[in-house]
């Protein structure tokens, strides 16, 4: 509540003032209508956020939920556009959808919109998340029968295209997305082939000891797997048709449906040229979810959140944490909410333990921590060939990770671990320790410096403190 | 209603499917599947799993909360 | 048995109606070591770590040889004809068990069961209320509380109803090993009654199952006899523990999850209302219950298999820990105004059927039971109220729950037409 009287100009330049106004009256803009966008806005209308919010997003939906898509709606367990996320709120907001931003400009303080149009803002929240990496060659990616696996339009596509009975389905990439598209082919009873680059499944995520029980899940299902292979070439015929792919072993293999899932290209391109700190990593940003410019200097009313952010986690000795994660979307997009509308000292950090989960060929996945910082793991619980155990990543001494399947009960316990930086080896018995779980092995990490299919965090390693900020401009 | 399970905080206990099986099942001993956009009639089966979660991980709303937003312009009708 | 002050006091009758200042006492030392007698862990977030800690042990095998002589509760360890069950089993063994008794009973495999229920709970509840009519006052224990469940328990499990005064007093016998005050008085003679009970009703049950193994009906002993799953079958001993669990648990906890709320509701006349006008409030009104006045106040069988740090405490390997469980759900860190019964209460992860791998598990039996119960009895008796308040409580501090509850009322509505 402010009252304007004889000195209410002098007023309006002291901050609690101005964020009085901001809160009352002021402009909202959210680029990128998906999770992290719609839980900021009803983060912002629940801190009592008064002024105009508008919510633009280059999709044709309301925010709607992406990981049933690669599960329950592929196997026929809901529809593809029946996923609309509920809301906590109301937010009353102004929705531009269909329209996508293409550019930014800081001091003027507007959001470019590819229809002309240009929308003025207080504060701007960046959430435009990734993108499916398409596949490189483009005339390849456009045989009909090649599909990539992100939004719901695509799910309702490759849904149809999979309960028309294919003869083979070749997965592209056994990151979880490709993990999880083969999971749902076999209890369609579908022949699928899934080829990796890496040695296993999911090892840029979870490391080549994790990856190998992936391997044999996907093996027991019925997959025919084929690691440390890539796929060459897609072939077509006369019609444009999908008929073969060819493989990087020699082999031919004859497919008429492929789906591409080389993991996620983060949606910045639209902020090339403005001046804030954007590349193809994403949009750095604080703790407190404001973005970087590119002189590496935190501005104040352009803040950032979900898959398309980059922050330092204290936890993880400030390194630059990307992660493509619903629950980070959800709690950096509160941070972010409540950071723009609050006074200095009232402001959060950003401080959510990375967690993930995956369900694939009946088996429940989940991580928390960040697992390939892990050079060694330590299965705490259970027996890796039971398929149900809970492994301990370590670093340097200490606990960084954990991972379970089918053991998600302990894993708040792990999580404590996490924060307090418990040592690693854990130096105690549990229950459950079986031969397995007698001494740490390597945790078998592809090299970094390697490409491989969805790792879901992405350590980029500039700390703040060494002044060492580097920003790629434009894509390589 | 549309629904959404905050899987990062679901532990598998599954009280959501004893109460409401024809929404929520589990694929194998823990992993949860649902379908996201239920009818009126499995209201009161969701109401029951909701509270019945150990971790409070389902969130469950009225489309009629969209009606608070500004109008959209006809061509973005929303498709439920 | 060695016997702390504070135990002394949680198992003193004299504190059986208001348990909740003591509790209050209590959390002021959160990881509390009671002079000789086990580590008290009174506080939420606690109790909830604990709950899902891998160094933690349920079997009572890890327990200190001194602890475990001073606290009477090997009762299932020390039994030569039966295994342990799963509750005081650790993975991978619970695991394997808990699974193989879930086959029947729930998901993945038989989602539907309890829910597919409804009907038949429903019918037992109407045709115990209609029992009341002509009268004005009922003991809402002995009429109510206790029939109905045993009732349900009987048939899901495939238990002759009419069998019930046999197994009841083996079960009233086998809970006094629950009871730490009952056990102080002559710890040998009242290990010997325990075991005695548990072996006459593990040969009452061993021969039920060998008559479903000759003649299947449709009941859970002869689905987990005659099922096959990915774990295989248990073993007959296996089965018959399970079975001994079953029917305890089965019978005894839901009996006080009702007589708590309805207790409760009659001390909150405007709730009691509220849910007569809709019985949909029953849902989120039992989860109150079970944070408000817990069934199982606390659980009593867990040791450390290494030393662990808690709240600065360092707990001994194979010392006895005890859980709280009501007193973490009066904990003011982690529920506002905790003394407060408010069935709208946001965010209600109560404890009142533990967490982690060990979860109450017929939790969405009781559920169930507790709502359609509730619901009913707010929904038919006209105008009750409290004949005795307090009234009296069961001896046991760790089931508790009245031992009788005399509730006077006007009339009875008619039952809704089926």
């Amino acid at each position: 509540m402010s009252t304007t009287d004889e000195r209410g100009a002098s007023r309006a330049h002291r901050p609690d003032d101005s964020l009085a106004r901001l809160r009352r009256e002021g402009r909202i803009v959210i680029v990128g209508a998906s999770l992290a966008g719609l839980r900021g806005a009803e983060t912002l209308r629940e801190e009592g956020f008064a002024g105009s919010l508008t919510i633009i997003g280059d999709e044709p939906d309301r925010p709607y939920d992406r990981p049933p898509l690669s599960k329950q709606v592929l196997v026929g367990g809901a529809a593809a556009d029946r996923t609309t996320l509920p809301r906590r709120r109301a937010i009353r907001a102004h929705w531009r959808l269909r329209t996508a931003a293409t550019g930014l400009d800081l001091t003027a303080r507007r959001v470019r919109l590819d229809d002309g149009d240009e929308v003025p803002y207080d504060r701007l929240l960046i959430t435009t998340g990734a993108r499916s990496r398409p596949w490189p060659q483009p005339a390849e990616a456009e045989l009909d029968g090649v599909f990539v696996l992100r939004t719901n339009r695509d799910a309702e596509r490759l849904g149809r295209r999979l309960m028309a009975g294919p003869r083979r389905v070749l997965v592209i990439g056994a990151g979880f997305t490709g993990s999880e598209i083969a999971s749902a082919c076999r209890e369609l009873g579908l022949p699928v082939t899934v080829v990796e680059r890496g040695p296993t499944p999911l090892v840029g995520a979870l490391g080549g000891v994790v990856g190998q029980v992936a391997a044999e899940l996907q093996r027991e299902h019925g997959v025919d797997l084929r690691c440390s292979v890539m796929v060459t070439a897609l072939e077509g015929d006369a019609a444009g048709r999908l008929r073969r792919a060819h493989l990087s072993d020699g082999t031919a293999l004859d497919v008429d449906l492929a789906v591409v899932a080389l993991g996620a290209v983060r949606n910045t391109e639209w902020l090339d040229g403005s001046g804030l700190g954007a590349g193809p990593r994403g949009v750095a940003c604080d703790a407190g979810c404001r973005a970087f410019d590119v002189r590496g200097l935190v501005t104040d009313d352009v803040f950032v959140a979900g898959d398309v952010a980059r922050s330092p986690h204290p936890l993880f000795g400030y390194q630059f944490l990307s992660l493509d994660h619903w629950g980070n979307a959800v709690a950096q997009a509160e941070v972010a909410a409540h950071n723009m509308i609050s006074p200095g000292p009232d402001r959060r950090p950003h401080l959510w333990v990375p967690a993930f989960w995956s369900s694939q060929f009946g088996v429940n996945i989940k991580s928390i921590g960040v697992p390939s910082m892990g050079e060694e793991i330590l299965i705490a619980q259970g027996s890796l060939a039971e398929h149900s155990f809970a492994g301990v990543y370590g670093c340097q001494g200490r606990v960084v990770a954990a991972v379970t399947f089918d053991q998600t009960k302990w894993l708040d316990f792990y999580q404590q671990q996490i924060e307090t930086a418990a040592p690693f080896p854990p130096p105690f018995r549990s229950v459950d320790r079986r031969p397995d779980g007698l001494h740490p092995v390597p945790a078998e990490f592809p090299d970094p410096s390697l490409p491989s299919h969805g790792p879901t965090v992405t350590l980029c390693g500039y700390s703040p403190t060494e002044r060492r900020i580097v920003f790629t401009p434009a894509r390589a | 209603m549309r629904l959404v399970v905050d899987l990062n905080r679901c532990q598998g206990y599954a009280q959501c499917v004893f109460l409401a099986p024809d929404v929520f099942s589990l694929n194998g001993e823990e992993a949860l599947r649902y379908t996201p956009y239920v009818d009126d009639a499995r209201r009161e089966q969701v109401a029951a799993a909701m509270a019945a979660c150990p971790v409070q991980a389902i969130l469950m709303d009225d489309v009629v909360d969209d009606m608070m937003d500004d109008p959209l312009p006809a061509a973005f009708d929303v498709h439920h | 048995m060695t016997y702390g002050t504070y135990l002394r006091k949680i198992t003193d009758p004299a504190n059986r109606a208001d348990p909740y200042p003591l509790y209050a006492e209590l959390r002021k030392t959160p990881v509390l070591r009671d002079e000789g007698g086990p580590y008290l862990v009174s506080t939420y977030w606690e109790i909830h770590g604990l709950l899902h800690d891998p160094r933690l042990s349920s079997d009572p095998r890890n327990l200190d040889p001194d602890a475990a002589a001073a606290l009477a509760v090997t009762e299932e360890a020390d039994d030569p004809t039966l295994p342990p069950s799963f509750l005081r089993l650790d993975p991978p063994e619970h695991d394997r068990l808990r699974r193989i008794a879930t086959y029947p009973f729930g998901p993945p495999h038989t989602p539907r069961r309890i829910h597919d229920m409804r009907g038949e709970l429903a019918r037992i509840v109407t045709d115990l209320i209609d029992d009341f009519e002509g009268r004005d006052r009922v003991d809402l224990v002995d009429d109510f509380a206790y029939p109905f469940p045993v009732t349900v328990i009987c048939r899901l499990l495939g238990v002759p109803r009419a069998d019930e005064p046999l197994f009841h007093a083996w079960a009233d016998t086998m809970l006094t090993s629950l009871d730490p005050a009952a056990a102080e008085a002559d710890v040998a003679q009242r290990r010997r009654a325990v075991r005695q009970a548990r072996v006459e009703l593990g040969m009452y049950l061993s021969e039920l199952i060998e008559d479903r193994r000759r003649a299947p009906a449709e009941d859970m002993l002869s689905s987990l006899i005659h099922g096959d799953g990915p774990d295989g079958r248990m073993s007959h001993a296996e089965l018959v523990s399970t079975a001994v669990l079953l029917l305890i648990a089965g019978h005894e906890t839901t009996v006080n999850l009702i007589a708590n709320g309805m207790l409760t509701l009659l001390r909150h006349q405007d709730v009691l209302k509220r849910l007569h006008d809709d019985s949909r409030l029953a849902v989120p009104l039992v989860e109150e219950v079970l944070r408000y006045e817990p069934p199982v106040q606390l659980l009593p069988h867990r040791t450390p298999l290494t030393d662990i740090d808690i709240a600065g405490v360092t707990i001994p390997k194979g010392a006895a820990i005890w859980l709280v469980l009501a007193s973490g759900n009066r904990d003011p860190k982690r529920f506002p105004d905790p003394d407060r019964f408010d069935p709208d209460r946001k965010d209600n992860q109560h404890l009142g059927f533990g967490s982690g791998i060990h979860i109450c598990y017929g939790a969405p039996l009781a559920r169930l039971e507790g709502q359609i119960a509730l619901a009913e009895l707010a929904r038919r008796l006209e105008n009750p109220r409290l004949l005795e308040d307090p009234p009296p409580y069961r001896h046991n501090a760790v089931l508790r729950g009245p031992r009788h509850l005399p509730v006077g009322f006007d009339g009875v509505r008619p039952a809704r037409e089926p």
